[in-house]
């Protein structure tokens, strides 16, 4: 697989709860073994709820996670390789201005006492990748004015922007270094939904100028669906299925996919009443359920779920899901086993 | 008047440093019982300050306009919320007639003190019942509301539950007290879509079993389309458009409405691209003139900038206020 950006092998990460149980120190697997590729240039989708461990998968593939077992390489635009398990000093300091993160709340992940200005220019401050002020201003602009920011308001600060004008600074300060391979988690989540459609316009626009490669982690399968051409669904720190959104929407062939698919409120008020409910919430990853992690919450589980742990499959051309009963769902017009308890 | 509760021409504004900054702009509606009403909009549109004025919890700079009236009928009595006055009289909108469910379910409830305790103590208030009915009650309620082993989470603590419980926990405070009016204001906006699912049916169940107004708060239209009879949009502190939720969607009337929709990602039609709505809602210290839309609607025409649209019946229930829609007939 050479066209692959993000090279992910069998990835675990580990987090030492500090407590120890027979003996044993006890770890939460915020990823419980992952393998998947990210092309050059896609932009990728990551969906789950909270606790699924998206955030982690995101960080680890920014040499921001610990990597317990497993492995991630991140190839640039430049063919330059990084394996984040074994990354150098020298090679740490290069990957940081290769890869990039936007943060989720951009009331919070701006200084309030710094001017627009210098918060989009300080990673090429403290990275050094300017020789002189000037330069420096010159590509404060030139970002600031691709992510439509007025440049006449540079030396504003930021609590005189609104949330949307806030991401946007948010993302230009990302960009500003020319990374290749930008992590955008929940980027529009605090954003109302006028505005985010705006920002998913911008991140779309800017990710084809300027050929970057868009890990897209969100709670949103809609939002995740209409901007992205690839999708991942992770539950309890595993992928339990990926495919292109299309594809993704018209066949699901995982039961939490298809739960989740379902829980997203209509714009028909005609909808009500029909979608399938998921019962309870997403188990604490530090006590999960032994084989599928999905079985506590599935209205098709069965005794061999409990035992074991169904692998990531090919159910068509990339599209993957981990269900032992998967086939059981490739039917057109499938209807599921009556949720318990849930009138359908 | 059989309605529940009557607004009608509401106006707030708030005295600050840098002068008058107004709120809410002439908004009236009217709420039956048994009723939900969707309220909707961007953050700075007013939803939330409207609400807020119905339990007078607005800070102590806030100013009602003259024409400004408040009415709510419960158990016979009409009780003119803005006439209010005194810590007493006000309890009878803060949690005796009017319940409030929040956003953050975990800033809502005081972290050092029990669930059990907090439900408690509000029952003896505003219901006058004794601890032991009142604890009785409460482990009734959190049990209705689908809370798992209801008697040991009532001598929990909030940062002990997840966010769905928290919330769940919320409503059942909320209803414990048997309000006739409860004011939920983005329930589910801090939820994952699972959950947010499970609370929303929960509260389509509650309203049939209880009866009570509702006043949903959200800028979600899809969850207005699934919660709500009627929606009303607001916009720069004005109500824009109001009506059935069904012909609101179907069949909207104001450019800030159509706007909103087409922002929102059809499921239906992946290729469909996103719409925003153009540019960011103005501060509320710039005020536009006209129509206060008029800055970011495509369909502007000169008089937008100058007049301020009347408010028509587009059809029965349904009412809109754009120049755009003149000389339509009911």
């Amino acid at each position: 697989m050479s066209d692959a950006a993000i090279r992910i092998r069998d990835l675990e990460v580990h987090y030492p709860l500090g407590r120890r149980f027979l003996g044993k120190a006890e770890v939460l697997k915020a990823v419980a073994g992952i393998t998947l590729d990210i092309p050059h240039g896609s932009f990728f989708g990551l969906v789950g709820e909270s606790g699924s461990g998206k955030t982690t998968l995101g960080r680890a593939t920014l040499a921001a996670a610990p990597i317990s077992t497993g492995s991630v390489s991140v190839t640039d635009g430049q063919g330059d390789v990084f394996d984040l398990a074994h990354l150098d000093r020298d090679a740490a300091r290069r990957f940081r201005r290769r890869a990039q993160l936007i943060f989720q709340d951009p009331y919070a992940a701006l200084s309030p006492r710094m001017t627009v200005r210098d918060i989009i220019a300080e990673p090429l401050e403290v990275m050094k990748l300017c020789k002189n002020r000037d330069e420096v201003n010159e590509r404060v602009r030139a970002i600031a004015a691709k992510c439509r920011l007025n440049v006449e308001h540079l030396r504003r600060f930021p609590h005189a922007f609104s949330g949307g004008q806030r991401q946007r600074i948010s993302i230009a300060r990302a960009l500003v270094t020319n990374p290749d391979y930008i992590v955008a988690d929940e980027s529009v989540a605090a954003l109302d939904v006028s505005i985010q459609a705006d920002i998913l316009n911008l991140l779309k626009q800017l990710q084809r100028d300027l050929g970057l490669t868009f890990l897209f982690i969100s709670h949103d399968l809609s939002v995740v669906a209409h901007s992205c051409d690839h999708v991942a669904v992770m539950y309890l720190g595993r992928i339990v299925e990926t495919a292109p959104p299309r594809k993704l929407f018209a066949a699901p062939r995982h039961p939490y996919t298809r739960a989740l698919i379902s829980a997203i409120p209509s714009l028909d008020p005609d909808d009500r009443g029909r979608a399938e409910r998921l019962e309870g919430e997403i188990p604490s990853p530090t006590n999960p359920p032994s084989g599928c992690a999905f079985r506590t919450r599935c209205p098709m589980a069965r005794p061999l779920c409990a035992e074991e742990t169904p692998r990531l499959r090919q159910m068509a051309d990339g599209h993957r899901a981990a269900c032992h009963y998967a086939e059981e769902l490739a039917a057109p017009g499938a209807r599921a086993p009556q949720v318990q308890g849930v009138p359908g | 008047m059989s309605g529940l509760l009557s607004v009608r021409n509401l106006s707030l504004t708030f005295a600050t440093d840098e002068g008058p900054v107004t709120a809410i702009d002439d908004v009236s509606v009217e709420l039956a019982p048994g009723e939900v009403l969707g309220l909707v909009g961007e953050s700075g549109s007013g939803k939330s300050v409207l609400a807020k004025s119905l339990m007078r919890l607005n800070a102590g700079n806030a100013r009602y306009g003259a024409e400004s009236r408040m009415i709510l009928q419960a158990d016979g009595q009409e009780i003119d919320i803005l006439a209010l006055k005194g810590a007493k009289q006000l309890r009878q909108v803060r949690g005796d007639k009017i319940s409030m469910i929040f956003q953050e379910p975990m800033a809502s409830f005081a972290p050092a003190i029990t669930i059990g305790k907090q439900m408690v103590e509000q029952l003896m208030l505003h219901r006058g019942l004794t601890g032991a009915e009142a604890k009785m009650l409460s482990v009734e309620m959190l049990d209705r509301v689908g809370i798992s082993e209801a008697a040991k989470r009532f001598d929990q603590y909030a940062f002990e539950l997840s966010g769905g419980m928290r919330q769940r926990a919320m409503i059942a405070m909320a209803l414990s007290t048997k309000p006739k009016l409860l004011i939920a204001d983005e329930p589910t906006t801090a939820l994952d879509v699972t959950i947010q699912a499970q609370v929303i049916d929960l509260m389509k169940e509650i309203v049939g079993e209880f009866g009570m107004g509702i006043i949903f708060i959200t800028h979600d239209l899809g969850v207005i389309a699934q919660t709500a009879d009627r929606v009303a949009v607001m916009y720069l502190g004005r109500i824009v458009e109001e009506g059935p939720v069904r012909d609101v969607i179907r069949r909207p009337a104001h450019p800030y409405t159509q706007g909103l929709i087409n922002a929102l990602p059809k499921l239906g039609d992946l290729d469909a691209p996103l719409t925003p709505v153009p540019g960011d809602i103005p501060s509320p210290l710039e005020r536009p003139a006209g129509c206060v839309f008029h800055s970011r609607c495509p369909l502007a025409e000169p008089r937008c900038r100058v007049e301020v649209p009347l408010t028509r019946a587009m059809r029965p229930g349904h009412r809109a206020a754009c120049h755009l829609n003149e000389g339509v007939k009911a």
